[in-house]
């Protein structure tokens, strides 16, 4: 099984002339870590949301964990999503008036399978999760997201892709908030984690300093023929 | 998903709690008025039951109505004594009651009666009037009154107190029978009707107040009356032939032992109410005398279609107000749109579908509207339990703790259902946003 695999995909945003995705090929092995890079306004996001299911994509370019995202319809592929993809944005990664370990069952609450593989005990698990990344401070996990650091959240965010060992996780730019040092931090109690759950990780930065903390670098602009 | 919408709604507990504030006030005001307009037409049925047909001089019911129950206003001039003769010998008639009006005590309507009036009046559903202090006037000389509980209540009268009665029906009058003063002899129980702002006298007293109006000379204390002008006087009293009666004042009270020539009306009561009709067309037949019949109920129904038109406008307003409510709702729920936009892109990102969000949404505006109609429920049962002792005394509406009728539950039900309807709006957009937005917003 393959976590994603990217074949003959492109993908033209409604009223475009040219397509913004032209990718003939890209894989991601079981628990593999993919440092994915290029410049702002490339498409990245893009990819990011068509391999999540949020942009429609003809069947049989996305797989995710061998299951066709572009030939799961509605509804469906918001729980496909949420039962195999963990996410984490650039910010505001938290629903503000949950706690910080509310938001972390989040997956949980929407996903059946998620639920399973997170343990006996979700809530155990998050802690845990929320222990491993440095957020052990019981006081701190039942505060309200809004009231958390930015570097703090995204931990929060992570411990929630985390959760529940889905197949894949993307990332978007997730450290363009922290400073040099927190960003390393970061990184590498992502990668990780990752390692632990055995969750493949595509990772979208245009910071090719982090790219170190992977197993392979790909360049965007080689990878994808559409934008250029 | 309720834990969850009760959390979003928390996490904006200023509005909510104003949002529902907003719509338990509607819903206080919309079932308040109903009970009040309940309330009004129970004391309006209330005021005249037991009394099968009014008869009065020929004229307008409603105006009837009102000059004899509610005592506003006056008959057309009066009837005969001969006409409540022919009335009260009727086969059909178990009872007549004859009635004078035309006179005021500080205010309150004064009615010239007879003491058979107590026995056959019933209010509030059949309840005959009981007395708070003193005796009726059987028994009593002709200066005895019976005030009404918000007569004695105003002025603290007390069985013993001497009054002073006034020509006419208005409050200020200085045109005061103040040689012809009348002795409380008892003071009613409230009713909540009519009754309660009345004074009643006998027909003797009635008619003496009018005879020594008339006859100033009969004042022996006078000096400047004199005999020989009386008879000038009574150019409006032609066969005023009670004046042999007077004598019988101090006297003992046989009934019909005074018979004024005219009365105002007679309060009838059937030995079998099914006759009524047939005894309201020889009424209006009656050839020596011009009278009107009216039924008390159609007559109350008809004044009520009157009133109506204001009851329909609070009815009006009430749902002005529910619909407020619900607009404030709407806008609440809209304007923390944009704002949530994020929260339910990271909703959809851990797996919520847009129906899930657009549930959401439903739910949050289920959850105002019911603790709206809650709260609502709450308000009117405090205002009503302070309200109730005074507006029972005061005007004699009794709303009654703790009735939710089907009709109530038919309104909360309708309120709550154009909640949820009214929440369709913002739930649609938020459908539409989230489809569009998919999981990248850009702030």
């Amino acid at each position: 099984m393959r976590a994603l695999h990217v074949q003959n995909l492109t993908f033209t945003w409604p009223g475009a002339e040219n397509a913004t995705l032209r990718i003939p090929n890209l894989s991601l092995a079981q628990g593999e870590r993919i440092f994915l890079f290029g410049p702002s306004g490339s498409g990245k996001s893009t990819l990011l949301s068509a391999i999540a299911g949020v942009v429609d994509v003809s069947p049989g370019a996305i797989l995710v964990a061998d299951k066709d995202v572009g030939a799961v319809n509605g509804g469906a592929r918001d729980r496909f999503r949420v039962d195999h993809i963990g996410m984490i944005f650039q910010v505001f990664n938290l629903i503000p008036w949950l706690s910080a370990l509310e938001n972390v069952l989040l997956p949980c609450t929407f996903s059946k399978r998620r639920r399973a593989r997170a343990g006996e005990d979700p809530g155990g698990t998050a802690r845990h999760l929320l222990d491993e990344l440095g957020l052990s401070d019981p006081s701190l996990v039942s505060k309200p997201a809004s009231e958390l650091s930015v570097g703090q959240q995204q931990r929060v965010a992570a411990a929630r892709a985390l959760i529940g060992k889905p197949d894949l996780i993307l990332v978007d730019e997730p450290t363009s908030a922290l400073d040099e040092a927190a960003k390393a931090a970061f990184v590498d109690l992502l990668a990780r984690e990752c390692a632990e759950a055995g969750s493949a990780l595509l990772f979208v930065s245009h910071d090719r300093s982090l790219e170190h903390h992977f197993d392979r670098s790909v360049d965007f602009l080689a990878l994808n023929g559409g934008a250029a | 998903m309720l834990g969850f919408s009760l959390r979003s709604l928390w996490n904006r507990r200023f509005v909510a709690g104003m949002t529902v504030l907003a719509i338990s006030l509607s819903v206080a005001l919309i079932l308040g008025v109903e009970r009040l307009r309940d309330g009004a037409r129970d004391s309006f049925a209330n005021s005249a039951s037991g009394i099968d047909l009014i008869v009065a001089p020929r004229g307008n019911s409603v105006q009837i109505l009102m000059a004899t129950v509610f005592g506003v206003g006056g008959t057309e001039t009066g009837m005969t004594w001969d006409s409540f003769e022919w009335l009260e010998d009727r086969p059909e008639v178990a009872w007549a009651v004859p009635i004078q009006m035309g006179d005021n005590h500080r205010g309150y309507p004064v009615i010239g009666t007879v003491a058979s009036y107590f026995e056959h009046f019933r209010h509030s559903g059949g309840q005959p009037l009981s007395l708070a202090a003193g005796t009726f006037l059987s028994g009593e000389g002709a200066d005895a009154a019976v005030v009404g509980a918000e007569v004695a209540a105003r002025f603290d009268y007390a069985p013993g107190a001497v009054i002073v009665n006034a020509h006419g029906a208005g409050e200020v009058s200085f045109d005061l029978h103040d040689d012809a003063p009348f002795t409380i002899s008892g003071v009613l129980a409230p009713t909540g009707t009519a009754v309660d702002r009345m004074v009643f006298v006998t027909l003797e007293g009635f008619g003496a107040l009018h005879a020594q109006e008339d006859a100033p000379a009969a004042d022996p204390l006078d000096p400047a009356a004199i005999p020989a002008d009386d008879h000038d006087d009574h150019d409006d009293h032609d066969g005023h032939d009670a004046h042999e009666d007077h004598g019988a004042h101090e006297g003992t009270v046989a009934k019909h032992s005074h018979e004024p020539d005219r009365i105002n009306a007679v309060y009838v009561g059937l030995i079998d109410r099914t006759n009524v009709l047939g005894l309201q067309r020889a009424v209006n037949e009656r050839a020596s005398d011009a009278l009107s019949a009216v039924l008390p109920a159609v007559a109350l129904a008809e004044l009520w279609g009157i009133i109506g038109t204001a009851e329909r406008a609070m009815r009006l307003m009430a749902w002005a107000v529910a619909l407020a409510g619900m607009i404030g709702m709407v806008v609440m729920l809209s304007a923390t749109l944009d704002t949530r936009r994020r929260e339910f892109a990271i909703l959809r990102s851990v797996g919520a579908t847009p129906t899930r969000i657009f549930a959401l949404i439903v739910t949050e505006a289920a959850v105002l509207t019911a603790a709206g109609l809650i709260l609502g429920l709450v308000l009117l049962t405090v205002a009503t339990f302070v309200t109730d002792p005074i507006l029972s005394d005061r005007f004699g509406l009794r709303l009654g703790l703790n009735v939710f009728g089907t009709r109530e539950m038919a309104t909360l039900f309708v309120i709550f259902w154009a909640g949820l309807l009214a929440s369709l709006i913002p739930a649609v957009r938020v459908y539409r946003m989230t489809l569009a937005d998919g999981l990248s917003v850009r702030l």
